[in-house]
């Protein structure tokens, strides 16, 4: 009884002895290196795995992180430059000053101002209504309003306003990931450089038609008069295509095209409301009588 | 040419032939079969869209304010697969813009003040039908890519292209689509019946060009009339026989029509001149003999107006570039309970966004559907009922192509062949969740030809 205890335990004792001998060469034979800086990049990061960066998830743009050179090219969006000084604090590298971005919508035609033409009665999906037509206003560059990128955005930063149709972002929560720039098949939203208290000024607008068919679409179109080009003493604003481009890196905010705009195609954002024309004058009479 | 044996095995007179897989059978609704063809008078002005046809538009060789004659060329083809484009009426060039033409889109198009209607002298405008054929297969191919001529069953594939046999390969068939499986559309039915001679031509025209000595014609059974009077008509000609078909939809989809009627199967991503077979419509076959032995280019074609509150439904004559506005008057006006306007056949035809739109080369129909139609059901979840499936001409999938692409795993649906859908909307019409399967199947199939192209690129 007592010796079948004895040869039991012995016999388990030697053959558990025997495979872990095994396995400690197996695994010194097939140990795969993983640098450890990987997983330590891979903490900073802000685990999102939007794809921003333009790699599949956190995880691969770590391993790219690591292996790289320097950051030419590489920027966690998401993160920014205190994620990426962290990470370039792990690596001992240097990180390189990359401005903050922000999406912008390149169309404000509410229908208010883009008055309904047609009616689309099939799937709201924007990528199926531009492949069919033009949509249901007369412009065929503007939001179909259906809401891709609404789906696409994972930083609940994009939200279709049920009034105006058109999708709203809000700056504090936008990532500049991109994604919803992906999703828009109308090519409608650009990551711009972001400014000072979120202050805004481009053109709201994707219409590359002539003047007359586009104001005939909608209201606020650009008509390509080249105004502002005119007024703008930094030259910022470029006209390509029947439409106005304001450079971010050159505007300087002075908010001159803004007024000399016919159409109003031109936002400006976050700005104190401007003294009105009107009661400048005004003002004006009364102190010089 | 020996008989092969699969064309027995189908003659036996109870059954007609058909294709063997799917297939729908939509209600019929051909409500302008007994109209005869009638002309349309000339509109005031004509807008001409460059891009008619399938591959590269065309590219522009007039000017504003050139007096140009009916059925001189105003665009010229540019590239193999292009198409030329002649002035429909003659006149003045008043500009040269967009306009939202068939496609839903801003096409440039050239817009043309009509002063009477001066045709350009070449063309011979008498009535008498030239059954001698003079001309080369060269040359006929050279009068049809000159002439402008498209595949008129609304694909508007340019006609040279298919005629012009690669080397290497061979065509032993001529087959003639008068099939019109389209429901309402009888623009084909009445060209059969009121110019078969000339069809025919037209068909022995095209045997020339591909130097085949067998030609059959198929026409679905609906449309006894045209199969009585082709095959009477066919006994003057060699080699051209007539094949009433079962009544089925999409029998006029190439793939389906060669199967049915020389049972081959084209394989999947080939094309029909891969099992020697070359299709093509009695619309093209007609205006093939008008641009061969008339010298006449395409620029007028018979268009179908119905729609069942229309005042007088009928079939027109219409020169290339009026407005479909016109057709619709000439039809009795924009009927009160209209909720859409189709170009083309219900199944695959297109919404219209206007009425201002253009009749292009394509245009062989013109709907107006009561809104009660036109609205279409609310979305259900699949049921798995797989009807969609026992629908499908093409023997594929569509509830998994649909999933598939709006799940965005385009990768898979490749494998599961989606590229070789037609869009024919079997599908769709059999579903009884009312799922918008095409709608799905088109974008997948749009993505995917698109991440097909990038990899070539790549390469």
């Amino acid at each position: 009884m007592s010796s079948t205890v004895i040869i039991t335990i012995v016999s388990l004792s030697l053959l558990a002895f025997l495979s872990s001998v095994i396995l400690f060469f197996i695994a010194r034979k097939f140990k795969v290196f993983e640098d450890p800086r990987i997983d330590e990049v891979q903490a900073v990061l802000p685990a999102a795995n939007c794809g921003g960066c333009g790699f599949a998830g956190c995880r691969n743009f770590a391993e790219a992180l690591v292996k790289a050179e320097t950051f030419e090219g590489l920027n966690c969006p998401v993160g920014g430059a205190t994620v990426m000084g962290d990470v370039a604090k792990i690596l001992g590298k240097e990180a390189p000053v990359v401005d903050p971005k922000v999406a912008v919508l390149l169309c404000n035609g509410s229908p208010e101002f883009r008055p309904h033409t047609t009616k689309y009665n099939g799937v709201p999906d924007c990528r199926i209504a531009h492949s069919l037509y033009i949509g249901e206003t007369d412009c065929s560059y503007g939001c179909l309003g259906y809401g891709d990128c609404e789906r696409a955005c994972t930083f609940d930063a994009l939200h279709m306003d049920p009034v105006t149709g058109l999708p709203v972002i809000t700056d504090e929560k936008c990532t500049s990931c991109g994604a919803c720039v992906k999703a828009c098949p109308r090519n409608l939203i650009e990551l711009r450089k972001k400014a000072k208290k979120d202050r805004k000024i481009y053109v709201a607008c994707s219409n590359c038609d002539k003047g007359g068919p586009a104001r005939r679409a909608c209201k606020v179109a650009c008509i390509a008069c080249s105004k502002c080009v005119k007024v703008c003493e930094f030259d910022a604003i470029k006209i390509e295509n029947n439409l106005a481009y304001i450079d971010a890196l050159k505007c300087t905010f002075c908010r001159k095209c803004v007024t000399e705009c016919p159409t109003g195609s031109i936002l400006e954002i976050n700005f104190p409301p401007r003294k009105q024309k009107v009661e400048a004058e005004a003002e004006n009479a009364t102190a010089n009588p | 040419m020996p008989l092969l044996i699969h064309d027995i095995q189908y003659n036996t007179e109870t059954e007609l032939k058909t294709f063997s897989t799917g297939g729908v059978h939509p209600p019929e609704n051909k409500l302008t079969a007994n109209c005869p063809i009638q002309n349309l008078p000339l509109p005031q002005s004509a807008a001409i869209p460059v891009s008619q046809h399938i591959g590269a538009p065309a590219n522009i060789i007039v000017n504003k304010g050139d007096s140009i004659k009916t059925g001189q060329i105003i665009a010229e083809s540019k590239g193999f697969v292009s198409a030329f484009i002649h002035s429909s009426v003659s006149g003045k060039v008043n500009k040269i813009d967009t306009i939202i033409d068939t496609s839903g889109y801003r096409q440039t198009a050239v817009f043309i003040d009509v002063e009477g209607d001066e045709w350009v002298d070449t063309i011979d405008r008498s009535d008498e039908i030239v059954t001698d054929i003079n001309l080369s297969s060269e040359e006929i191919l050279k009068r049809c890519l000159n002439s402008g001529i498209v595949g008129m069953g609304g694909a508007t594939f340019p006609s040279h292209v298919k005629l012009t046999v690669p080397a290497g390969k061979k065509c032993d068939v001529l087959i003639i689509n008068g099939v019109e499986c389209e429901p309402f559309l009888t623009s084909d039915h009445r060209l059969m019946l009121e110019r078969g001679e000339e069809v025919l031509i037209g068909t022995t025209i095209l045997m020339k060009a591909l130097n085949v000595t067998r030609a059959m014609v198929g026409i679905e059974n609906n449309k006894k009339d045209a199969v009585d009077h082709l095959t009477k008509l066919a006994t003057g000609f060699k080699g051209i026989t007539v094949h009433p078909l079962k009544v089925k939809y999409p029998q006029g989809a190439e793939k389906q029509l060669i199967k049915a009627l020389i049972n081959r199967e084209v394989p999947s991503g080939r094309l029909p001149l891969d099992v020697n077979a070359v299709v093509h419509n009695v619309g093209t076959a007609f205006a093939v003999y008008e641009a061969v032995q008339k010298n006449k280019p395409l620029f007028e074609r018979v268009v179908a107006v119905t729609g069942k509150s229309v005042a007088k439904p009928g079939n027109y004559l219409v020169r290339i570039g009026t407005p479909v506005s016109k057709l619709i008057d000439a039809a009795g006006g924009v009927p009160e309970d209209t909720g859409k306007i189709v170009s083309g056949g219900p199944m695959m035809g297109k919404a219209l966004i206007n009425i201002d739109v253009p009749v292009v080369k394509g245009t062989s129909g013109i709907i107006l559907f009561p809104q009660i139609e036109s609205e279409r059901k609310a979305m259900e979840p699949c049921i798995r009922c797989s009807k969609c499936v026992l629908a499908c001409p093409l023997s594929l999938e569509p509830f998994l192509l649909m999933t598939l692409s709006m799940k965005g795993m385009f990768e898979r649906a490749e494998k599961e062949k989606i590229t070789d859908c037609m869009e024919c909307g079997s599908c769709s019409f059999e579903c009884p969740a009312s799922r918008p399967l095409v709608d799905y199947i088109r974008l997948g199939k749009s993505t995917v030809i698109k991440m097909a192209r990038e990899r070539v690129i790549k390469k």
